[in-house]
């Protein structure tokens, strides 16, 4: 009998088949996953786990035996080939699995190097699975020279991870200042001078014009005619939605695999989730890549598999560890136009983004309590005016009964 | 290995045993216990994994840092005077016979 079949046994996969069977279906659960090991988290890999300080059985999102106990069918290690719509299956290799309902839940891949630009040359990386971070995981040794491409958040948590093993790691950002495209520039100083004083060498406004090397990468030329020697190189330019399966089974793509706000696909027996979907999202349309984006869209959508219809509302947020700093994210900060600034205790601080009189988001730093209460404020549909968020003489916490509530029919597009 | 119960918000208690530094809420995980979420896998990040510790514990267990602190400050129906993140204790030998509740929800 056919069940449910979800392709991609990341955050998003594991959640749809775990709610699946913990809200009663009966029927099978298939969980096809290409890397070889069980779900398991993926944020560690860029932190704590290219440390060293965490093993992949702390990584696990399950204890081993929760699949089979489950009747949950995981299959890992197999790439999925095609998705046959007219019978309802997909083939992995030689074998095929048929489906009453089929989720997408295949991720993201990160963007690589292109060949002209050196991005095939031994010892240059990119981090999105366990397996990237194990092959490199032997480079990082005392005094070697990193070159970090890219200033997002996954360059920046691997800058950090450089410095506090050693190494002499540069990182370059094309864009005139690093976090560009995710935060303001308030948030991009605070990191900036944080991996300075760690020893980073950061160059914005400096684009790769490529890396260098026989077999293996030994230097890099920069955009401003800069050599530099390059034991290894780490690329963190961005990740892409794994579409290409939806695509050539001819779903809608539009960004990401197009959802009604069900998690519903063009057609009506597929779904998708997580990373790889976009849906809608305060009257435009979005995709995200979280964490806590991929668990509860991925529940969601299993209770819509089951026949409840929920719409999906997403209540972004985001973390990022780098030494002993520790920056939450609530809320998604596009189209902000006002950016306040509070300070907190001990040199603690938080961004707050405004679009005219609306909150959009927090970036705090080492500050929690802001987290907290702009997550509240935010997920409660309520904004703050800007007067009491920049006065540190009033608790943070005050900040929630003052909220009042947005006014309807204000979207943020 | 320690032994741990976890009582579910209905009731349903679970006494498991849990491997020596594995953290509380690893053990919930790993015995497959409902109930604890950690979302964001044991960083302090997220507060979903907010359990009540069994008055007769409270005192027992090794203080709470600021950001633990803070963040259970506004943990959906925090009680401060036993409420905890489970992914902030570490599991060792004194813990034999903890008792925790777990909450409603985590959010």
């Amino acid at each position: 009998m056919p069940g449910i079949v979800i392709i991609g046994a990341g955050q998003a996969g594991a959640s749809l088949a775990a709610e699946a069977r913990q809200l009663g279906y009966a029927g099978p659960i298939t969980l096809i996953g290409d890397e070889p090991v069980a779900p398991y988290q993926r944020p560690p890999l860029s932190k704590a786990y290219l440390l060293g300080q965490a093993g992949l059985d702390r990584m696990a999102l399950r204890a081993t035996s929760f699949w089979g106990d489950h009747g949950i069918d995981l299959r890992v290690g197999r790439s999925v080939t095609a998705i046959d719509r007219e019978v309802g299956r997909v083939w992995a290799g030689g074998e095929s699995f048929r489906y009453e309902h089929l989720a997408i839940a295949t991720g993201s891949s990160a963007r690589q190097l292109p060949e002209a630009q050196g991005g095939l040359l031994q010892g240059v990386y990119t981090i999105r699975n366990i397996a990237d971070v194990d092959a490199m995981a032997g480079e990082f040794r005392p005094n070697r020279k990193l070159l970090i491409i890219g200033g997002g958040y996954i360059g920046l948590e691997a800058a950090a991870v450089g410095a506090k093993l050693g190494l002499k790691v540069t990182l370059i950002e094309m864009a005139p200042r690093i976090l560009q495209r995710v935060a303001a520039a308030e948030t991009s100083s605070f990191f900036r001078e944080l991996h300075l004083s760690n020893g980073v060498v950061i160059r914005e406004n400096i684009a790769l014009e490529r890396l260098v090397g026989t077999g293996r990468v030994s230097g890099a030329v920069l955009s401003d005619g800069t050599e530099l020697p390059v034991d290894f190189a780490i690329v963190g330019i961005g990740i892409m939605p794994r579409t290409r399966l939806a695509q050539e089974a001819d779903l809608v793509i539009e960004n990401g695999i197009r959802t009604d706000a069900h998690g519903r696909t063009s057609d009506q027996h597929i779904w998708a989730v997580g990373d790889c979907a976009s849906f809608p999202h305060e009257g435009g349309r979005i995709r995200l890549e979280s964490v806590g984006h991929a668990i509860h869209q991925g529940e969601v959508v299993a209770r819509n598999i089951l026949g409840m219809t929920q719409a999906y509302e997403a209540k972004p947020w985001f973390w990022s560890d780098q030494y002993d700093v520790k920056l939450q994210i609530a809320g998604l900060n596009a189209g902000y136009d006002r950016v306040l600034e509070r300070k907190g205790e001990e040199g603690s601080r938080s961004i707050w983004y405004y679009r005219g009189d609306r909150l959009l988001a927090v970036d705090a730093i080492n500050d929690a309590r802001a987290y907290m209460v702009g997550k509240r404020i935010l997920e409660s549909r309520h904004t703050i005016a800007p007067h009491y968020v920049v006065d540190a003489a009033t608790d943070v916490k005050t900040l929630i009964s003052r909220a009042v509530p947005v006014s309807v029919g204000s979207t943020v597009g | 290995m320690v032994k741990i119960t976890y009582v579910e918000y209905t009731g349903q208690a679970h006494v498991v045993d849990v491997r020596q530094g594995a953290t509380v809420m690893e053990g919930a995980r790993d015995n497959g216990i409902p109930g604890i979420e950690a979302d964001c896998g044991g960083g302090c990040s997220c507060a979903t994994c907010h359990a009540y510790i069994d008055p007769s514990w409270v005192a027992k267990l090794p203080a709470k840092q600021p950001m633990e602190e803070d963040m259970l400050e506004f943990a959906y129906g925090a009680d401060l005077s036993r409420s905890r993140l489970t992914c902030q204790i570490k599991v060792n030998g004194a813990l034999e016979g903890l008792i925790l509740h777990l909450p409603e929800r985590q959010a």
